[in-house]
């Protein structure tokens, strides 16, 4: 387990950024299960130190971690079921490449907060930056303010929840998964997606290239309703649907070097 | 990558120390550019001008006669703002090579400028009644610790770390630019101009002039412009929104007023913080919590937004 807790893995650091030799600061206050820490003075290495010690090690299921302080890269790649709430704000690159943990941030998020994220689910009090959930794969993220620019870019699977208002290329190159806005979103919505499902109940500066409005059925419904259900978000406002017209799609077409190969 | 900071005191003008709350903002994100760190503060406006210019750079050699040099440049902007009907009232010789001089004076600020860089290796950095412009190699802290700007006094500032992209790494490519010929506007600039050329020219032939290399100095010259063809701030930053081409995220300052843009792809990040005594923003969130110790309520401004604040 030692390696999962990420002591002694890094060997070469050409920037200087990282703190090669740093040591898990141990400084929680174990309650059984639970657990709570202080980052205030702590650099970012070490309070993710200290959360895969809490986790990995010492069989902690719910953490709390005091005054993050908006410092980048916090939370990330947690691969186990368990409890984490951020008592503040985030960074850049917050709670990236999880897998299972069900995240509370009680503060507002910078850009790319849940990238790449496998499962679990992120609930954001506030605010997120722009690249909001970027290429994530799965879970539920759920955001109570308003998100930048370019939120679920290449997304490829989960659900995206947000209250707010969104920016410019919403959905960009979305490639499956949903995404629900319960605000206006700014232009270029879905532009270049692939596949999945985008739901806006405010108003849609301007569509993008090849995302058209699709057709409702019951399904989604059920979708909506349940999420919102789960996630205690009151009951849902009417939505439109956006769905990928499939007009840029030329997958039946093979690579030159491939039609060699066929011929 | 580069990282801007702003921050305006809305309450009482004048006495905030404005000088060491840039610095820690800056200092918080000095991981978005090492290279060089510059600073634009406004103290409270005096009858005045406060020039700021530089004689060499912190990356030229120290030649034999290199101190001799420096005296007889320095003497020579003296003689010459003289020259042009000016009352020295004091000379400061900040560093090595970057001098403050104060003085009164009545005439037009281009002559100024004109004069003084025609003499050898002189760079104006900035030039006003409360704007100083203070830029140099290396982070925040070895930049305010040079200049002594922990105790500086003011209303509002604008900063700067900067990763270098387009041009070299000296004085002056580092930001903030001052908008010649106008006195008390600076700008800094996050991203990159792709129709920076076309601008320059432009500019170039309506008589303006370019220290750097650095594209970021059109946008203080191409607002320059707009001001002086009667735009106020606001309107002036919106049409650059059309007609500057690239990605950006830039900050504009003027005696009164701190202004922003963002581009239509909303391509370079901004986090803005209001509140009722101060406004605060910058490229990371982290730099705003630098300067408030309270739980705060923060969020980006989205694409192709315009947003002006006074003081």
């Amino acid at each position: 387990m030692e390696a999962l807790a990420g002591e002694r893995m890094i060997r070469y650091d050409a920037r200087g950024l990282v703190e090669i030799d740093d040591v898990v600061p141990k400084i929680s206050e174990i309650d059984g299960e639970k657990a709570v820490f202080d980052a205030k003075e702590l650099t970012t290495r070490k309070i993710n130190l200290e959360l895969r010690w809490l986790l990995y090690e010492q069989g902690v299921k719910d953490v709390t971690v005091l005054n993050p302080g908006a410092k980048h890269s916090l939370g990330v790649g947690i691969l186990t079921r368990c409890k984490i709430t951020f008592d503040g704000s985030l960074g850049y690159f917050g709670c990236g490449v999880i897998d299972g943990p069900e995240i509370h941030i009680k503060g507002r998020v910078g850009w790319s907060v849940c990238e790449n994220m496998m499962s679990g689910v992120v609930v954001i009090d506030s605010n997120a930056g722009s690249l909001t959930g970027a290429a994530m794969r799965g879970g539920d993220l759920v955001v109570k303010g308003k998100v930048g620019a370019r939120t679920g870019v290449d997304q490829k699977g989960g659900t995206i929840i947000v209250l707010g208002r969104a920016g410019t290329m919403t959905g960009f190159m979305l490639q499956r998964g949903r995404m629900i806005f319960c605000d206006d979103v700014g232009a270029g919505l879905g532009d270049s997606m692939y596949d999945g499902t985008i739901y806006v109940a405010g108003k849609v500066r301007s569509l993008g290239i090849d995302c058209v409005p699709g057709e409702w059925t019951e399904a989604d419904t059920e979708l909506i309703e349940r999420k919102f259900r789960i996630h205690g978000l009151g009951s849902p406002p009417d939505f439109q649907k956006f769905v990928c017209g499939k007009k840029l799609y030329n997958y039946d077409n093979l690579e030159p070097s491939e039609r060699k190969l066929v011929l | 990558m580069c990282g801007i900071a702003g921050i305006i005191y809305r309450n009482d003008g004048g006495a905030h120390s404005v000088g060491h709350d840039m610095t820690r903002m800056l200092q918080s994100m000095k991981h978005r550019g090492p290279d060089s760190t510059g600073y634009a503060l406004y103290g409270p406006a005096q009858k005045l001008v406060i020039m700021r210019y530089t004689l060499a750079d912190a990356n030229d050699p120290r030649d034999f006669d290199f101190e001799q040099r420096l005296e007889h440049h320095k003497n020579e902007v003296e003689t010459r703002l003289r020259l042009l009907g000016a009352t020295i009232h004091d000379v400061e010789r900040e560093t090595g090579y970057a001098y403050r001089v104060t003085f009164d004076y009545d005439g037009e600020l281009k002559k100024v400028t004109d004069v003084v860089e025609d003499v050898p290796n002189a760079e104006v950095l900035s030039l006003g009644h409360s704007l100083e412009i203070v830029k140099d190699l290396g982070d925040a802290e070895q930049v305010a610790e040079q200049y002594g700007l922990d105790g500086f006094v003011g209303t509002h500032a604008i900063g700067h770390v900067r990763m270098a992209t387009e041009s070299d790494v000296d004085i002056s490519g580092a930001h903030p630019y001052w908008a010649y010929p106008f006195g008390d506007v600076a700008v800094v600039h996050n991203g990159q101009l792709t129709n920076y050329f076309q601008w320059k020219h432009r500019l170039e032939r309506n008589g303006h002039r370019f220290q750097s290399e650095c594209d970021s100095e059109v946008i203080a010259v191409y607002l320059a412009e707009k001001m002086s063809d009667g735009y106020s701030l606001e309107d002036a930053m919106r049409e650059s929104l059309d007609e500057l081409d690239g990605v950006f995220t830039y900050i504009c300052v003027t005696g009164d007023a701190l202004g922003v843009a963002k581009d239509q792809m909303a391509a370079k990040p901004l986090v803005l913080y209001e509140a009722d005594d101060i406004v605060a923003l910058a490229s990371e969130e982290i730099a705003i919590r630098a300067i408030v110790d309270h739980e705060i309520e923060t969020w980006d401004p989205y694409e192709g937004e315009v947003m002006v604040w006074k003081r």
